[in-house]
């Protein structure tokens, strides 16, 4: 973890309730894909944790919905502001173990830190897929940029106005060869991947309300199979096998 | 060259800045950014007898100028608090710490204490009997005078370290309670634990905290712990520990003027992790500003 201050480059919307951030600043706190940041807002309290969309050595892509009052502000920031983040935060996700040919799996804005692992993935020769869920086709993002990358991309929406009409687990089981999933999305989706019976394994990016996000006041603490882990620093990505519901 | 050094029941601080318990864990997190030896002392994270696995999720609310907790006193029980979190503090603080307990029973704060006996860098108990996160029978020992009189009878006799007892601000008059500790034989005084509140979710019309209510901290308790540290500090003659919302020298510097004789960061470790730190750096000139060359002096100094 690392405090740092970073400055808003950028801002594109992608959808009515969706943008992309780009930032500079000092990165080098960031270890994997799956890791987040903890922004400081004016006149807020807690700081807003944000999943990493991806980052190379002095910038920072975060995708960011706005869900409240905090993140509308964030996203409607000028360009040139200083923003004080939180960096390097929890323990993202374990590439050796998504192993060759993972599918990636992504309910909504629960897409964006699977961008920066589709890239990694392939940097290091893996293959990954990504098969990616939203209400509509006007709430899809970021398809081109994962097929940019050179990772095959599917989509489900609940409308069927893109892709095929249904969920991201609908997704997953026309492909049961691929076995192994790392999947961000809201908890219902999460729950339902999980229980697909056809995936051997997989990794889990979890969301929490949080109070400092470096796992020292254990706002977000979740059982698990062996004991309790702190969804901020033990998590956010939770493997298979530990996660109870 | 201003001196910033205090004294607790007899323990020398070299500062009176100490993280609140709840806020600190065991020093571990904080122990990645910064030097934890900056630090007057800190108290770790309150401990019962048993580990406790704390209160189901969410746990968490922001609110304007503060947050609400319904952690529960998650903590992995005093054995191995002693076992595993004891040495490793020695490894990345080596000055007084405060061990803040908790109980469900006045047998239970009294083992407590008793196990601490020969922790030595332990120099201070906190007897927190103010959580009000948790519900064993609707007990609450710090809501009435009698009660808080019992538990700080029980830890006195059983502690070999001076007893500071915390209290809580859901009372009608926190001054009582605390000559009620104070005529048993407490060391000192420690406010305040978070207040009562809940938040409700307009997506659900549902309270946001699975635990339905939690405690409030943060800037927008400050002006309520500075009036009740006023009140104890006219109450009793023995020392205070002023904590609730404090996130600046200024605001620590207030907390002394009212009572205070040393001062307790809370939430505010949580949105800034270099809180303590930067009003420890900015203590020395908001006391040349005050015309005071030695912190300790402005203990009271406002009545």
């Amino acid at each position: 973890m690392r405090q740092a201050l970073f400055t808003l480059e950028h801002v594109r919307r992608l959808t009515a309730d969706t943008c992309e951030l780009s930032l500079s600043g000092d990165t080098s706190a960031f270890t994997a894909p799956g890791q987040f940041v903890n922004i400081q807002l004016p006149g807020k309290f807690l700081r807003r944790p944000v999943s990493v969309c991806d980052w190379t050595d002095s910038s920072l892509l975060l995708l960011v919905k706005e869900a409240g009052e905090g993140t509308r502000e964030l996203v409607r920031m000028e360009p040139g502001t200083g923003l004080d983040l939180l960096t390097g935060l929890g323990n993202g996700f374990d590439m050796d173990l998504a192993g060759d040919a993972p599918i990636l799996a992504g309910g909504g804005i629960g897409a964006a830190p699977l961008y920066g692992l589709a890239r990694r993935l392939l940097a290091r020769g893996a293959t990954p897929v990504a098969v990616l869920g939203f209400r509509a086709k006007e709430d899809a993002f970021y398809l081109e940029e994962f097929a940019a990358l050179g990772c095959p991309v599917y989509t489900a929406t609940e409308d069927g106005s893109l892709g095929e009409k249904g969920f991201v687990t609908g997704l997953l089981e026309k492909r049961p060869e691929r076995r192994y999933v790392c999947a961000c999305g809201p908890l219902p989706m999460l729950r339902a991947v999980h229980s697909l019976p056809h995936l051997t394994g997989g990794q889990f990016s979890f969301e929490a309300r949080m109070g400092c996000g470096f796992g020292a006041c254990v706002g977000c603490t979740v059982p698990v199979r062996d004991g309790l882990k702190r969804i901020c620093k033990d998590g956010p990505i939770l493997y298979k096998e530990e996660i109870l519901w | 060259m201003v001196d910033l050094s205090v004294k607790l029941a007899g323990v020398e601080l070299k500062n009176p800045i100490i993280p609140a318990s709840g806020t600190f864990g065991f020093g571990r997190e904080y122990a990645e950014l910064y030097d934890l030896n900056i630090l007057g002392s800190f108290s770790w994270k309150g401990t019962t007898a048993e580990s406790r696995t704390g209160n189901p999720q969410p746990r968490i609310a922001e609110t304007e100028s503060g947050m609400l907790n319904a952690v529960g006193l998650q903590n992995p029980g005093i054995d191995a608090v002693i076992a595993e979190e004891l040495p490793h503090i020695r490894e990345i603080f080596q000055g007084p710490v405060i061990a803040n307990i908790g109980g469900f029973s006045l047998e239970e704060y009294a083992e407590n204490c008793r196990k601490l006996a020969d922790a030595e860098q332990v120099k201070l108990i906190e007897v927190n009997i103010s959580c009000p996160n948790v519900h064993q029978g609707g007990q609450n020992f710090g809501s009435g005078p009698r009660s808080a009189a019992e538990v700080t009878r029980a830890v006195k006799a059983a502690a070999r370290q001076p007893v500071f007892m915390k209290l809580s601000p859901n009372v009608t008059d926190i001054a009582e309670i605390a000559r009620a500790c104070a005529g048993e034989g407490a060391d000192g005084i420690c406010l305040i634990n978070t207040m009562l509140g809940m938040r409700i979710d307009l997506r659900t019309k549902r309270p946001l905290l699975a635990n339905r209510t939690g405690g409030l901290s943060g800037p927008a308790v400050f002006p309520v712990a500075l009036r009740m540290v006023w009140d104890v500090y006219e109450a009793v003659d023995i020392p205070i520990i002023g904590c609730g919302g404090v996130s600046s020298a200024e605001t620590a510097a207030e907390m002394m003027l009212a009572g205070a004789s040393a001062v307790e960061v809370g939430a505010a470790n949580l949105r800034d992790p270099f809180a303590c730190k930067k009003i420890i750096e900015d203590l020395p000139g908001v006391c040349e500003r005050l015309g005071a060359m030695k912190l300790s002096e402005l203990t009271g100094g406002a009545h």
